[in-house]
């Protein structure tokens, strides 16, 4: 088991550096940090110079990677465009967004399985078809839409939650905008769970289990469900990085200053040291999260054990 | 469930019966022939209702977006900013934005958009994936380490968050911009895919005797693989051209997508979206549109999918 | 009936009810193609310590059959049209649900042909053992993990208690089906459906799992219903054999008279297909045709098509299983001529 954690953590290394010199070329590459300082107007050329050389952009594009890299794990991100140091920001959005996300993923890890093994146990019959059709629904209609409408509805005309997120995000004001991010991701697993559960119902081993005389609450919970939570896991696990990067949207539309925002707030001002910053911790993030189930596919699993 | 049995062999004695604990009884039809996965799928499909349903309006979608006239005779760029929005009147049945401008007819418009973009990108994603995936799994070695490597990579970047930079960069805000993005960040996808089918298709038995009887590489591939891999390549890609439609609106709505005078859904929405109190029916057509566009592709993709993956019959 | 004596069939105590009597049973399947008629009317019985072979091909209706007893037939798509399966005398198709999950596992247990497959891939072998007792008989983990190594060991499986917490996929073929054996055994139930439990297996290891399962009975005095495919397999362990066609029994016998004399052609002609070393050279002989559509079954004798002894006769009329000397029945229109042939 150790020799196999340490070498997935090796097999990220690349995949880290890879990740990241990508966004970095494409925010420091594509774009034009210092004409956009500058907005519409035409920067004088030896400031611009000067600014350039300032910010390490007289380099090649690898050595300013590495240059970038090296001040990040010093512990330095730069400063915003507001002029306040990017950690500042990660300070405040973070928590926010990951308070987001964990409501987000339980929601959508609770409604979608307990759906997706309704539908599974019921194939073809009437619970089945209706769980069916509320995915195809809810994936259908683009978050933005959903969220809008949810939050006109329940939020401005019937008053039932909050339309927008206090100060400090409180658990029950994020419930709506949790709801509305998990959505996309929630039909998945309910589809996941119910393809793996109607698969898993007809093993043989199943047969055993109510062969051996089980309770079918047994059978049910300790046989039926625990196979089949396997590929289900592992798109819960990789879907962490999915539901904080779709915070884009849903921050958006429920007014939430965290992550997203934040990211939103880089772009729109064109600050590379806010973007590349953020997109580096969410990758990390990503990739922690893939290693986690990566293990926890281990442990539900043990034909991958001792593979 | 009809037992799997070869028809072929004239069945004898039972210590030569197949050794298969029959959940159900053998269907064994004297004479007949085992029908072929792809005219059982094609059986499968026939009979769906939601096949058909999903088929004609993807059509409908795909002639309007050819031809908007056809069904919309006025100009999606001609605004009056005294109607803004302003209700449904008589030959403007969904009412005014807030620029002024007719919805149904910027509803309509906004097809092109939304299927351009879907179909360019699944078709880039689907050729470079399947491509990609397929060489490396029928290759293996270094190829294949250095490809799945390189798509763990695009992995690690959630496409959403991708978009958002890329595009913000890019400045594109065309059709053509936000095609290539997609192809750019999700062939990976398909590759992974076919990497996979390749890979199984590779181990079959008959695949295996061809090698051995001295196939070519292309022929093999072409002939023996490629129909194979074709099935799960085809149902993703469905599916995927879908999910593009609905990440381009929501690109759109971020205000990195398409950019005005573009007419998209998604632009026509974040305009809507902030009128919402005053004016729903903004909202209301084009959230309808693109939600019933991206419905249909999935459901087709669904339906192709169940009919192609026995397993579930 | 008692075992020792079942050739002359005189010691048979007919006022006790048998262990288990399947009696006039009818399954059918819905399916794309139709209703298939899986079993037809089968009548069969078994003593305690007395061993039945079910001999059939795939398809005809062995292993429905043994599904109906054991209460795990899917349903839908399949359903029991007709019949009673009574255990102890009470007729277990009329039972409630729960009533019939106490006796399954308890009383009557079932071995399955492929138990890489019929073992939960990612559960221990010592916890789907010990499972038994703990719903069962509500054992501690810790009572049932000790029984469950004292299983382990009694169907001979080397260094059980280090092997306590591996998975099935680390145990070899032989190991894993006696591992299956084992779990039938836990609640030492009066009866073991096993079906076909050696079939999956190497030749030189098929032995060595059918000689366990049969002391074991004999230690037990369990009823065995042995569903095969393998004449071989019965020879040596069966007391009687009811061989089976399209869902329905189509010869009864105990075992040794089958072989010496069988009643019904089709018996007969299985008898021919297995291959001897004294016809070496020669060609196997092959039964001409296919098993049947069960959507579609023939009309009259099912096996009329394919019978190198069909009259007109057979193609019309259903034959009943006639008797056929003591403890026998063919279900022959032409017995007595397969018989004396």
């Amino acid at each position: 088991m150790g020799r196999y954690v340490i070498r997935r953590l090796l097999q990220m290394v690349p995949v880290f550096i890879g990740t990241t010199f990508l966004i970095f070329v494409m925010v420091y590459a594509l774009g034009d940090p210092v004409a956009a300082m500058f907005g519409d107007k035409a920067p004088d050329p030896a400031t611009a110079a000067q600014i350039r050389h300032a910010m390490y952009l007289d380099h090649s594009l690898p050595a300013q990677y590495v240059h970038y890299m090296k001040q990040i794990f010093t512990g330095d991100f730069g400063t915003s465009a507001s002029g306040q140091p990017v950690t500042q920001l990660m300070g405040s959005a973070f928590p926010v967004t990951i308070r987001l996300t964990l409501v987000a993923f339980v929601i959508e890890a609770v409604a979608g399985v307990g759906l997706g093994l309704i539908a599974g146990l019921r194939r073809g019959r009437l619970a089945d078809s209706g769980v069916l059709a509320f995915t195809l629904i809810v994936v259908a209609v683009p978050t933005f839409v959903t969220g809008y409408v949810l939050q006109y509805f329940l939020g401005v005309k019937w008053h039932v939650a909050n339309p927008a997120v206090a100060e400090g995000a409180p658990i029950g004001d994020l419930i709506m905008p949790g709801v509305v991010l998990a959505g996309v991701s929630l039909a998945y697993v309910a589809r996941l769970t119910r393809t793996s559960v109607a698969e898993n119902s007809r093993a043989d081993y199943l047969r055993t289990a109510v062969a051996k005389g089980l309770p079918r609450r047994r059978v049910v919970t300790v046989h039926l469900l625990r196979n089949s939570l396997i590929p289900v896991v592992t798109f819960l696990g990789t879907d962490i990085g999915g539901l904080m990067a779709g915070a884009v949207v849903t921050e958006r539309i429920f007014n939430i200053h965290g992550v997203g925002y934040q990211l939103y707030q880089g772009i729109l001002r064109q600050n590379p040291p806010t973007v590349v910053g953020f997109v580096t911790i969410l990758v990390i993030i990503f990739l922690a999260a893939n290693l986690i189930v990566d293990l926890l596919y281990a442990v539900l699993d043990p034909r991958i054990r001792y593979a | 469930m009809p037992e799997t049995t070869d028809s072929q062999s004239s069945a004898t004695a039972v210590a030569d019966a197949p050794a298969v604990a029959a959940a159900a009884p053998g269907l064994r039809k004297e004479g007949e022939k085992a029908r072929s996965l792809r005219s059982d799928a094609w059986h499968d499909l026939s009979r769906k209702p939601m096949f058909y349903i999903s088929g004609l309006l993807i059509l409908f979608l795909i002639v309007i977006s050819i031809w908007p006239g056809l069904i919309a005779s006025g100009n999606p760029l001609s605004c009056d900013l005294a109607k803004s929005q302003m209700g449904p009147t008589s030959g403007h049945p969904f009412g005014f934005d807030t620029q002024g401008c007719d919805v149904y007819t910027r509803t309509v418009y906004g097809a092109r958009a939304s299927v351009s973009v879907g179909i360019f990108s699944t078709l880039g994603v689907a050729v470079l994936g399947s491509l990609l995936g397929g060489l490396a799994g029928f290759f293996g070695g270094w190829w294949d380490a250095v490809l799945s490597r390189i798509s763990d990579i695009f992995f690690g970047i959630p496409i959403l968050l991708g978009g958002v930079v890329f595009l913000s960069v890019v400045k594109g805000g065309t059709v053509t911009t936000v095609s290539v993005f997609m192809v750019l960040l999700g062939w990976p996808q398909i590759a992974r895919i076919a990497r996979g089918a390749v890979i199984t298709a590779k181990q079959q038995d008959y695949v295996q005797a061809a090698r051995a009887l001295g196939a070519s590489n292309t022929r093999m591939l072409l002939r023996h693989i490629a129909p194979n891999a074709l099935a799960p390549i085809i149902v993703v890609a469905t599916i995927a051209l879908g999910t593009y439609i609905s990440l381009e609106a929501t690109l759109s709505f971020l205000g990195v997508g398409l950019k005005p005078p573009a007419v998209s859904w998604g632009i026509d929405i974040s305009q809507a979206s902030s009128q919402i109190r005053n004016a729903p029916h903004m909202l209301l057509w084009p959230a309808g549109a693109l939600s019933l566009t991206v419905l249909a592709f999935i459901m087709l993709g669904d339906a192709v999918r169940d009919a192609l993956d026995p397993k579930l019959r | 009936m008692t075992v020792t004596d079942e050739r002359t069939g005189a010691a048979a105590p007919v006022s006790t009810t048998p262990l288990l009597e399947v009696r006039d049973l009818h399954v059918e399947f819905h399916t794309r193609d139709g209703v298939a008629r899986a079993v037809n009317g089968v009548d069969y019985s078994v003593n305690a310590g007395e061993t039945l072979a079910v001999l059939g091909e795939s398809g005809s209706g062995k292993s429905v059959t043994a599904q109906t007893i054991m209460g795990i037939l899917d349903m839908p798509p399949g359903r029991i049209t007709q019949g009673e399966i009574l255990f102890h005398g009470q007729d277990m198709l009329t039972m409630s649900a729960e009533q019939r999950r106490k006796i399954r596992g308890r009383k009557i247990a079932m071995i399955f042909q492929d138990a890489l497959s019929s073992l939960n891939p990612v559960l221990s072998v010592g916890y789907q053992l010990g499972e038994m007792f703990r719903v069962h008989q509500g054992m501690s983990r810790k009572q049932a993990r000790a029984k469950s190594i004292e299983l382990m060991d009694r169907v001979r499986i080397p260094a059980a208690k280090e092997r306590i917490g591996d998975y099935p996929h680390q145990f070899s073929g032989g190991m894993r089906q006696r591992i299956m054996i084992a779990m039938a055994l836990a609640l030492e139930p009066e009866l073991i459906i096993a079906d076909e439990p050696t079939t999956a297996l190497d030749v030189t290891v098929q032995a060595q799992v059918m000689d366990l399962l049969a002391e074991l009975q004999r230690e037990y005095n369990m009823g065995l219903i042995l569903i095969t495919h393998d004449l071989g397999v019965v020879a040596d362990v069966a007391d009687k054999i009811a061989v089976m066609y399209a869902g329905r029994i189509v010869e009864t016998s105990p075992v040794h008279d089958i072989y010496a004399r069988p009643a019904h052609p089709y018996t007969k002609g299985l008898l021919r297909s297995i291959p001897r070393l004294d016809q070496k050279g020669q060609e196997l002989y092959a039964i001409k045709g296919l098993p049947p559509n069960l959507t579609r079954i023939p009309g009259g004798c099912a096996f009329h098509p394919r019978c190198p002894m069909a009259q007109d006769v057979c193609a019309t009329d259903v034959p009943l299983l006639h008797p056929v000397g003591a403890e026998r029945g063919s279900a022959c229109h032409f017995w007595k001529e397969t018989i004396g042939d």
